[in-house]
């Protein structure tokens, strides 16, 4: 983890970078943030639609922490992110998408850490690409988390409060959360999406499983050998001639049958 | 609603000695009946590809079947050839690349998704048994599970029909499962070679013995590997003994 001007806190999540003053309020109440989840646990173990419940969860996530907006945005696997759901106030969008390319969720993409609380008046100073949309945004503190799975950084989720709300330390858990579940939604969503994938894997296993053993039986008659036999040669030829064994094992049932495999050596 | 099983199915569809076209029509309609909301099709496959459909639902199974057999080409088409099942749960998505003149086709008849699963025992290709339906969406595990089940019954009813071909006379077996057994397979590869038969030959060979002597599929299988059996093609067709 990096060191960085500013508070440095070593929350769970990464280097806590912030502007270190304004008083720290908890928004909304424990009940809030219970509900939500309630609400979103449910949408994931439904049949899921990915845009719909981006979108839902960005905007619980925005309601949660007092946000003027939110903005939660993917990685397109070509090395940018792009905007997937954005809910609360029409100015600040601007601001929302081009932080992505130069600004925290820019940041938060590249360093796998959160942004925390950054005040939009100063963002210039950091992020000079990002000042004229900050200004078109209006007052506020942005705070960026990233969506993260196993090492990798998916997206990330930017949130945009009043600029006399400081999140707190368990709001931006919140925030993280809150991200984290995208990333459950996101994966959950493209696991069934792949099940046709799956099912094609598992059954064609099964049945190349299959295959080798009518291809034993095959070799077996053939060479007049034992199962077992039959069985050393199909693999010993398979790797001879470098072939997978089920492609062997196929030719061999189709009637095609290597020479190799009447050697008995 | 207890999970559907091979045996069930067939007991099912077995009632009181059905002739072969009824066989596959029950099939078909108690696939259909299980999965609600699908169409069903049943087609038989040779070496050379699809050769004709068995049994199809009315409405949207026998469309797809119909159009499969008159383009040659779509999902089913796709399983025989990779003997992989095609999943097609949003057709126009991810199937208009694919088979632009299928997926044009199926539209026109209401048909929104189409599931493929080769009906196979390994290398013993004998058809296709496609689900479709007229709305977008998987088969949840539920539905996968009993349409892969009903494949499995497909494989029961089409070796049944290959083995009692050669059963002489009698009255006609009830369909028996084909055992998931190293033994069987084995055997089946034997008998290939021994009797100078497919694979798929083969497998209906083993079947009818079992059906003959009255005994199980394995039991045979296990005599030929232990060369208690065998299969001789001799000038009149195939003796075993």
């Amino acid at each position: 983890m990096s060191a960085d001007s500013g508070a440095q806190d070593g929350g769970a999540h990464g280097t806590y970078r912030g502007d270190g003053d304004g008083e720290e309020t908890t928004v909304g109440e424990p009940q809030d943030a219970a509900r939500v989840f309630v609400e979103l646990a449910d949408a994931l173990v439904a049949p899921l639609d990915v845009v719909d419940f981006l979108h839902l969860l960005t905007d619980r996530s925005g309601t949660l922490l007092g946000a003027r907006a939110a903005g939660l945005a993917l990685a397109d696997q070509r090395g940018s992110l792009q905007l997937m759901a954005r809910t609360g106030e029409a100015d600040p969008v601007a601001f929302l998408e081009q932080q992505l390319r130069s600004g925290p969720g820019h940041d938060v993409f590249t360093s796998g850490l959160a942004v925390v609380d950054v005040d939009l008046a100063t963002v210039g100073e950091r992020w000079p690409d990002l000042a004229g949309a900050a200004q078109a945004a209006g007052p506020g503190r942005v705070t960026a988390v990233p969506l993260r799975w196993r090492g990798a950084v998916l997206g990330s989720l930017a949130v945009l409060v009043p600029e006399q709300v400081r999140l707190s330390r368990a709001d931006v858990a919140v925030g993280q959360a809150m991200a984290d579940v995208a990333t459950l939604g996101l994966l959950q969503a493209r696991s069934t999406q792949e099940q046709a994938a799956l099912s094609e894997q598992l059954q064609t296993a099964l049945q190349d499983r299959i295959v080798v053993e009518q291809a034993k039986g095959v070799v077996a008659a053939t060479t007049g050998t034992p199962i077992r036999e039959a069985f050393r040669r199909l693999r010993r030829t398979a790797r001879r001639r470098g072939v997978a064994l089920t492609v062997l094992a196929a030719d061999v049932v189709d009637g095609r049958l290597d020479e190799d495999l009447l050697d008995g050596y | 609603m207890p999970p559907v099983t091979v045996a069930g199915i067939l007991t099912e569809i077995g009632r009181g000695d059905p002739d072969e076209s009824e066989l596959t029509r029950r099939l078909a309609h108690s696939c259909a009946a299980a999965l609600p909301g699908s169409g069903v099709g049943l087609s038989l496959t040779t070496p050379d590809g699809p050769a004709g459909v068995l049994a199809a639902t009315q409405g949207v199974g026998a469309a797809i079947e119909e159009l499969q057999l008159t383009l040659g080409v779509g999902p089913c088409r796709d399983a025989w050839e990779s003997g992989r099942p095609v999943l097609h749960a949003d057709l126009l998505a991810t199937g208009t690349a694919r088979w632009p003149a299928f997926v044009s086709g199926a539209a026109a008849a209401g048909v929104c998704a189409v599931f493929a699963f080769p009906v196979r025992v390994g290398a013993v290709r004998l058809g296709v048994l496609d689900v479709s339906r007229t709305r977008v969406g998987e088969l949840d595990t539920t539905e996968l599970a009993t349409a892969l089940s009903y494949a499995d019954a497909a494989v029961a009813v089409l070796v049944h029909l290959q083995a009692h071909h050669t059963v002489r006379g009698g009255r006609p077996p009830a369909v028996a499962l084909i055992e998931d057994s190293a033994e069987v397979h084995q055997a089946t590869g034997v008998v290939s070679v021994q009797a100078v038969v497919t694979v798929t030959q083969a497998l209906g060979l083993l079947q009818a013995r079992a059906y003959s002597s009255g005994r199980t599929l394995r039991e045979v299988a296990r005599d030929v590997l232990r060369g208690e059996m065998t299969f001789t093609r001799t000038d009149d067709g195939i003796d075993d003994r």
